[in-house]
């Protein structure tokens, strides 16, 4: 079994969730929170793939090719669409975040209330 | 929590995701095996069924089209989730976007960005209706041709300014667009039901060619509205963040 696209998937997930964890910077975790979301998509399409098969359009090669699964190709473009609308609200909460608190340190934001 | 605590709990938190991931990988049947059934079958029957060349924009606007109805709205709601997150707060006002030290000299746009920005403008906008409006043949669709399309005044106020940016695309405008799209999308999929068939039920008429323009029903046409709604939630979401760093200061009333 080949696992290399495996192994990837979990680098990519692991280095993001470590960001997160030791991150000082509000900004620089939301970066980290897409890195983990990336790994999402390479196991979805690592998932789906068929050794030697096309992708799955039948525009300009003979219908019933052998093609890799469409479906998780389909839920990777829906990953991609709510990584993007939960980035953007995430980038929102930061900026007022940072207005209020004059801070971007998750640390020192832990120590407000309310 | 302190910063040490907060490692070792991250740690005993990562052995458990490993440990789950590598028994959950031990199921899979291995890389470059998928044995369906569920992708298989749909290849072997969308392009028949739906005349649609790209079964990807088949899945998506077909077969799942009501998970994707629930997705349109994810940005819809997250469009006006940033407008209420960042709108103007107690003790702060809204300002024309006046130079606040005259005393500093403010390097102009440069001309290789002008010029590369507005050359640029009408091949993005192009290239955005022609993906937003291929869906049913190739890999495009209203998503991604949304985005694109977004590009374009984001290339705007690039080359040029904030104000030309908002008056470009009033946020009334955008708001009514957004509405038109994410309402259009439910709409088709209402018309269905009216005609007495299933939600999103693909009703209209299939076209002749598998991958034409003109092919593939209501595919063609969601992708469409599809891509109303993403390039105005991400011109909306793009001014309200501008918004926020040129227009809103603090103090006053």
């Amino acid at each position: 079994m080949q696992v290399f696209p495996f192994i990837v998937v979990a680098w990519i997930a692991g280095v993001g969730l470590y960001g997160i964890v030791t991150s000082r910077n509000l900004i620089h975790q939301i970066v980290c929170l897409i890195v983990v979301q990336s790994s999402t998509y390479v196991l979805l399409l690592g998932v789906g793939y068929v050794t030697g098969a096309v992708a799955p359009y039948y525009y300009d090669v003979p219908v019933h090719t052998p093609a890799v699964d469409p479906v998780v190709q389909a839920l990777a473009l829906t990953d991609v669409v709510v990584e993007a609308a939960v980035t953007a609200l995430l980038l929102s909460v930061a900026i007022q975040a940072h207005k209020r608190f004059g801070t971007l340190d998750p640390h020192e934001l832990a120590e407000f209330k309310g | 929590m302190r910063p040490a605590l907060r490692r070792w709990v991250f740690l005993a938190g990562a052995a458990g995701l490993v440990a789950f991931y590598l028994w959950g990988l031990s199921g899979l049947p291995g890389f470059g095996n998928y044995p369906g059934p569920y992708g298989p079958a749909i290849l072997r029957i969308a392009v028949a069924q739906t005349h649609a060349t790209g079964v990807v924009s088949a899945v998506n606007f077909e077969y799942r089209g009501f998970d994707t109805v629930g997705e349109e709205f994810i940005l819809f709601t997250a469009a006006a989730g940033t407008a209420i997150v960042l709108r103007m707060l107690r003790g702060e006002r809204e300002r024309p976007p006046a130079d606040e030290a005259r005393d500093r000299d403010v390097p102009p746009t440069s001309g290789a960005v002008r010029t590369v920005a507005l050359m640029f403008t009408g091949p993005v906008v192009v290239a955005g209706w022609w993906l937003a409006s291929h869906a049913q043949a190739n890999p495009s669709g209203g998503f991604q041709g949304g985005v694109v399309l977004a590009t374009a005044f984001i290339l705007i106020y690039l080359a040029g300014e904030f104000l030309t940016f908002r008056r470009l695309s009033p946020t009334a405008i955008a708001d009514a667009v957004e509405a038109a799209g994410a309402g259009g999308f439910a709409a088709i999929g209402l018309a269905a039901v009216c005609l007495g068939l299933p939600y999103l039920d693909n009703f209209l008429p299939l076209g002749q060619i598998p991958g034409a323009v003109s092919s593939s029903g209501t595919i063609a046409l969601i992708s469409f509205f599809v891509g109303l709604e993403v390039a105005a939630a991400f011109i909306l979401i793009v001014s309200e963040l501008l918004e926020q760093t040129l227009l809103i200061r603090h103090g006053g009333g």
